[in-house]
């Protein structure tokens, strides 16, 4: 190899480093995370919405064929809310517009996301995995109040 | 080098059935962005649905056109360069198991008891015999595979002195990688799903199932990139009118794809629980790496279009550019090259974010990821494969291409329409555009409760760019079928351009070599696998679901749910 090409793989390296350190600087100075393992602990018997303190939630969600349950969850503006999401069929998508939420619903297993509401209105969440005939209809809503 | 009959039959066969049924691969993705587009809103079409032709668009573009395609593509790689015809058995069976699978995939999908998606998508049940399928085209592959190394160990016997062609190299390194990677799937197909489907088993570990499914599902996009390389390195250079910059490159980077292409099927998993972070960031790690080689072709076929440039007259820094050979009829295959590989840079520098950890999470099963992969799959891959298609076909049946002109034009028009889709695709992937999806019942349609206005450009735009693929396909099928059915006129052969080396480069025997390379291989699949599967045992369970696609009721029964 000639020395154009040492150096073409060396600065392709160089630029994936780069990409690299951005992505570590996101995982520990800002906290941006992939999901993680999650013990399953079965199909939530009744999806709902705990409040632990003053604004600070948990929603127990789960995913079926077409439909997200709880419906109608609201939160006030600046709630955090830890999100618990299975699926009690097949396997769904979880995808909360705006807030770069995006995960898989895996009947099995658990999966967990926190998100912060800072900005009140209404977020969508769209269903993004193929999940039978009525996929297309597959969408729920949250409400932030001020 | 002339070829026998039944040789010449095997590979006509297997260039005319991927090619026959990419008619209706290619006439369901049209449909589907009119569907997206909100031009249909409708279920189904002509008795198709959409998510029927979703997976027929999707099972036979990526593995029944791309797998025959490698197969017989490797046949003539190497005859071409092993001067003799591989074992007639071997060669023969191989392609009957893919032809009864592929027809039961066939089969199955067109009566639509198979809506489960390439993916497989447990726990939605296919009919089982589309499983079994999709595992006989596999293993079908594979006898070709093992016919082709004993080609390579009789040659090797009688010049022992002799480098591994490049193109031989990259042949026997691409199906090296396949058999490992199609192992866990048809351990999932055959073990796990089959019985499944069947009713034999009640209970289905879907984690499980799905991690098998991306061991081999990222080596698959791999699998038919590499005959779109091995093309790129040892053909594109002649038919340029140039040289391969440098051999010892090409096939470094063949081997490094052999290393790390396996090992890094979790990231497409990157939204899941039951595999953990420590996990999903080693395998964004690798895949950066296996960017690298595809950086280095970058650079060599860069070098050798330049060098081809220069040849033909070109001064300064950029002007070799315009000074390739660009909408010629005689060497109409330019075209196909060129326009992949633009493509390509677009496809390969997308597919970098889809690999990043948490950039992921932005993009994941929106419309970012098909638009990424139509720059890939349907740019220098299709492009390849139609290309090489004709060209083969034009040697091995002794017919001269009808209509060149056409065959000409074909990847220009091709790849402004691929252009038009990624960009709709891409941009309402960053709305939160989710992909495989009927959007014209819901999303896109005005009187939906649904709808989304904001879609509605995106889905337009890609719509505008799948009905330029689909004029460029038609033109194809025209020139393709006309070709067939003309009469002989020469004596069939296989012939490739004859590759030759810019530089004079030393015999390095570690980049001859694939074993070390296979087991540095398996090793890294070790370091992923193991975590992955301790994990996934760990945290998920098996349940008794299983499911048709339009039926919310429990196939087995609803009272075990816990």
């Amino acid at each position: 190899m000639d020395k154009y090409e040492l150096r073409a793989i060396l600065m392709s390296g160089c630029l994936m480093a780069v990409f690299f350190s951005a992505l570590l600087f996101n995982l520990y100075s800002r906290k941006i995370d992939v999901p993680e393992c999650t013990p399953y602990t079965g199909i939530f018997k009744e999806p709902h919405v705990t409040q632990l303190d003053n604004n600070t939630y948990q929603a127990f969600v789960t995913a079926g064929m077409w439909a997200f349950a709880p419906t109608g969850m609201k939160f006030p503006k600046g709630s955090t809310v830890d999100f618990y999401l299975t699926s009690k069929d097949v396997v769904h998508g979880f995808l909360i517009e705006h807030k770069g939420v995006n995960l898989m619903a895996i009947p099995g297993t658990m999966n967990k996301v926190t998100v912060k509401f800072n900005e009140p209105g209404e977020y969508r969440i769209v269903c993004h995995e193929y999940c039978g005939a009525g996929h297309q209809n597959m969408m729920s809503t949250i409400n932030v109040t001020e | 080098m002339k070829i026998s009959k039944s040789l010449q039959r095997v590979l006509i066969v297997g260039l005319t059935m991927p090619v026959t049924l990419f008619i209706l691969g290619a006439y369901n993705g049209v449909m589907q962005t009119l569907y997206r587009a909100g031009v249909i809103n409708d279920s189904a079409v002509a008795g198709i649905n959409y998510y029927q032709g979703l997976t027929m668009h999707g099972v036979i573009n990526a593995i029944v056109l791309t797998t025959f395609f490698a197969v017989v593509f490797g046949h003539v790689v190497m005859v071409n360069y092993c001067k003799r015809e591989p074992n007639k058995n071997l060669y023969t069976i191989s392609m009957v198991f893919m032809v009864v699978g592929t027809l039961m995939d066939a089969v199955t999908m067109v009566t639509g008891k198979a809506q489960a998606l390439y993916t497989f998508y447990a726990p939605l049940q296919a009919s089982p015999y589309f499983y079994i399928g999709t595992s006989l085209l596999i293993v079908g592959s594979w006898l070709a595979y093992f016919s082709w190394l004993l080609m390579w160990k009789e040659f090797k016997k009688e010049n022992p002195n002799e480098k591994m062609p490049v193109a031989v190299l990259g042949t026997l390194v691409n199906f090296t990688m396949w058999f490992m990677s199609s192992i866990p799937v048809a351990f999932e197909t055959l073990v796990i799903l089959t019985p499944w489907s069947f009713g034999w088993t009640k209970e289905i570990n879907v984690p499980l199932t799905r991690m098998l499914f991306w061991m081999f599902g990222h080596p698959l996009v791999y699998f038919w990139l590499l005959p779109a390389y091995i093309a790129f390195y040892t053909i594109l250079p002649k038919v340029a009118g140039g040289k391969l910059y440098s051999g010892n490159a090409a096939r470094l980077a063949f081997l490094l794809f052999l290393i790390l292409s396996t090992p890094v099927g979790v990231h497409h998993q990157f939204s899941e629980a039951a595999l953990s972070p420590s996990t999903k960031l080693w395998v964004s790690i690798l895949t950066y790496g296996v960017s690298i080689p595809s950086f280095m072709t970058a650079f060599t076929v860069g070098a050798s279009l330049e060098f081809a440039g220069r040849k033909r007259g070109a001064k300064g820094y950029l002007d070799w550019l315009g000074h390739l050979p660009y909408f010629q009829r005689n060497n109409y295959l330019f075209g196909y090259f060129i326009c992949g590989l633009i493509l390509f840079i677009f496809g390969g520098l997308s597919g970098i974010v889809n690999a990043s950890y948490s950039l992921n999470q932005m993009v994941h099963n929106t419309g970012w990821v098909p638009g990424h992969f139509h720059m890939t799959v349907a740019g220098p891959v299709v492009l390849v494969i139609l290309g090489m298609s004709l060209y083969i076909l034009s040697s091995v049946s002794g017919k001269p291409i009808k209509n060149k002109s056409l065959a000409t034009i074909i990847p220009y028009l091709w790849g402004i329409g691929v252009a038009f889709l990624s960009h709709g695709l891409m941009a309402g992937g960053l709305m939160g555009e989710p992909r495989r999806s009927n959007l014209g019942l819901s999303y896109t349609n005005p009187e939906s409760t649904l709808f989304n206005k904001y879609w509605l450009t995106s889905t337009t735009t890609t719509m505008f760019g799948g009905m330029i693929m689909g004029s460029a396909a038609i033109i194809f099928f025209y020139v393709f079928f006309s070709t067939l059915f003309s009469k002989q006129q020469f004596e069939p052969c296989i012939e490739l351009p004859v590759l030759e080396e810019l530089h004079n480069e030393k015999k390095v025997n570690l980049l001859n070599d694939i074993r070390p390379w296979a087991i540095l291989s398996f090793v890294l699949v070790l370091s992923t696998y193991i975590p992955s599967l301790q994990t996934v045992l760990k945290y998920g369970k098996s349940v008794p679901n299983k499911f048709q696609f339009d039926n919310t009721q429990n196939l087995n029964d609803s009272s075990n749910l816990k």
